[in-house]
């Protein structure tokens, strides 16, 4: 157990070290506030909008970037000590592979959760001490659910980028798969979804349809959060999910599937990779 | 009691038969030499004693247990290990990369400091590592591999970008480790100097198990002759008074291993059982100033032991 936290800490460390934390703190931080006080910029007047749009268009935005960023922060995990030489050294120490990989699960997901965290949570700062119509009780509980699934997205890609990392042999590689899997979550998957929709002009089962869309993490994460937001005109997919019964502890159990079933990918591919 | 034992050791990869039943033991407070061409199955050996890999067949003992059973985690804090060019984390700095290899292996911090002394990188220590030179890194790997006094050591071309002071201080800490009762598999392919630090060889080549002992064992097995080099003489004088009467019957007919040297110096090639009475004759020499012996170097024996093999297999050229 102690090597677990020895790896996670020497993650967390290298990401404050190499930026990480600071560029995805700034990132989140410059998106939420933006989304939260310009959000209304369009409809010609500026100022916080309300709490409802803040989260959703946030969510809209943030199911884009936080993917992207988690599998950028997590794609060398595995082949980037590989490559440097370090996960030789590391299997001659008294550390098993599965400790590795959770170490830097760990690690690398206290990164994420930190910078998410701190990020957003400025938005919610700002939203509370200068909104007139906004209470601090009232940002509460959309907030943390917000976070929370924020959270889990990043930790789910996270894992995902571990089975690229795990089984490819160039840093390269996974950095040109990662990307590929980032564009096939948050672009195509969907698309092809409506893409069935249109083609068979709604013939579909409309009771298995919704279903689809929890083979999608990015999807689910859309969906916690508007699970919160159900008076929102939603458009696309999100209202066809509108109207099923999925209540937030399913999402969220949901998000928890899918990061156990690539950790444990992951583990499996990494177990049986070659030194 | 051996700390490493190898019995009919063997390795493949898929199309590859990487090592072919290799017999090795190491005891305790033994500095063991691995040498070969790339490719000859070095890092093999080093991982199979490390329970990186599978053996393919035979059997390996790291302690007395099987290195690659999940009971052997254990034996792990007794290693140290350093690979070649290893990069380790750029980000952060060569005292807090140490302390994180000492964390893992469960050894106090306060050593970190003074292995980084002992590896001359006190100054550096709280650099970050992407600044530091290729030998800088790999006295890092040093320290590394020698956290917490391990009692077997597995280095692998630990003297790589090493100046010559630095080789001759690690060496002088392997003498050390090995004093204190460490035992040390060394590969390398920088092979002058090496010999004085090692207590046996092997070497492989293509897998096979070319020739194993030591030095002097090494030196009867490669037959191979020593060298005496004459200052002040020239090559006509030696030629002249190796065909006297006087001279020993075993020293007559080696006019043709006489060599002139760039520095005037005359190099006579004698069959190591005669070197000593090629010694005593060619003292006689009254012009003679110096008189330097030379026996086969390991460079000299790997390779011979390397050149054989690939004739044998029909590869005229050499891979040194």
């Amino acid at each position: 157990m102690k090597s677990i936290f020895t790896v996670a800490k020497k993650e967390f460390r290298d990401g404050l070290r190499n930026r990480w934390v600071l560029s995805i703190c700034v990132i989140f931080a410059v998106l939420a506030v933006g989304i939260a006080y310009f959000g209304a910029a369009a409809a010609g007047k500026v100022g916080f909008t309300s709490l409802s749009t803040t989260i959703v268009s946030l969510a809209s935005l943030a199911v884009f970037i936080i993917p992207l960023i988690a599998l950028m922060l997590a794609y060398d995990g595995i082949v980037g000590e590989d490559e440097s030489g370090t996960l030789l050294l590391l299997m001659t120490y008294p550390l098993t592979r599965w400790q590795l990989l959770l170490g830097k699960m760990l690690g690398q997901g206290a990164v994420m959760a930190f910078s998410t965290t701190v990020g957003f949570g400025s938005s919610a700062l700002m939203i509370g001490a200068f909104s007139s119509n906004t209470s601090w009780q009232d940002l509460l509980g959309p907030y943390s659910v917000f976070i929370l699934s924020a959270v889990l997205l990043g930790w789910v890609f996270i894992a995902i980028a571990y089975v690229i990392s795990a089984s490819v042999s160039e840093k390269s590689k996974a950095a040109g798969i990662a990307l590929i899997v980032w564009f096939i979550f948050v672009l195509v998957f969907d698309l092809g979804l409506l893409g069935v929709l249109v083609t068979t002009q709604g013939d579909v089962n409309a009771t298995l349809f919704p279903y689809l869309l929890l083979l999608n993490p990015t999807d689910i994460f859309r969906l916690v959060n508007i699970s919160y937001f159900a008076e929102q005109n939603l458009s696309g997919l999100m209202a066809i999910a509108q109207q099923t019964d999925f209540n937030l502890q399913s999402l969220l159990l949901g998000m928890l599937v899918w990061l156990f079933l690539p950790m444990g990918l992951a583990m499996h591919i990494f177990n049986r990779r070659g030194l | 009691m051996s700390i490493v034992e190898l019995k009919q050791v063997e390795k493949k990869y898929q199309n590859v038969h990487a090592l072919h039943a290799l017999d090795l033991s190491l005891n305790s407070g033994e500095v063991f030499g691995l040498f070969g061409h790339n490719g000859a199955g070095k890092t093999t050996v080093i991982k199979l004693i490390l329970g990186l890999i599978e053996a393919s067949g035979g059997q390996i003992s790291v302690f007395g247990e099987n290195p690659t059973h999940a009971s052997a985690q254990q034996i792990r804090s007794k290693l140290g290990f350093l690979q070649e060019n290893v990069s380790f984390y750029d980000h952060l700095t060569g005292l807090e990369v140490l302390e994180y290899f000492a964390e893992l292996k469960g050894i106090a911090k306060k050593q970190c400091a003074d292995l980084l002394a002992q590896v001359g990188l006190t100054l550096a220590s709280k650099r970050r590592v992407r600044t530091y030179s290729k030998g800088m890194r790999q006295r890092l790997g040093l320290a590394q591999a020698l956290l917490g006094k391990p009692k077997l050591l597995l280095l692998d071309e630990p003297t790589v970008g090493l100046d010559p002071i630095a080789t001759r201080e690690f060496y002088q800490s392997i003498d050390q480790l090995k004093k204190e009762g460490c035992s040390v598999v060394l590969c390398s392919h920088v092979l002058p100097g090496v010999e004085k630090y090692i207590d046996r060889a092997l070497i492989l080549g293509k897998g096979q198990q070319l020739a194993a002992g030591s030095i002097k064992e090494l030196r009867e097995q490669a037959d191979l002759p020593a060298t005496l080099q004459l200052h002040g003489v020239s090559t006509e004088c030696i030629k002249e008074q190796l065909v006297k009467s006087t001279a020993p019957p075993q020293l007559a007919g080696l006019q043709k291993n006489i060599h002139s040297n760039s520095d005037g110096s005359v190099s006579l090639d004698v069959a190591m059982a005669d070197r000593m009475d090629g010694i005593r004759y060619l003292s006689q020499l009254t012009q003679l100033q110096n008189l330097d012996v030379h026996l086969p170097s390991l460079e000299d024996l790997y390779g011979h032991f390397i050149a054989n093999h690939l004739s044998h297999i029909g590869k005229p050229e050499v891979a040194l």
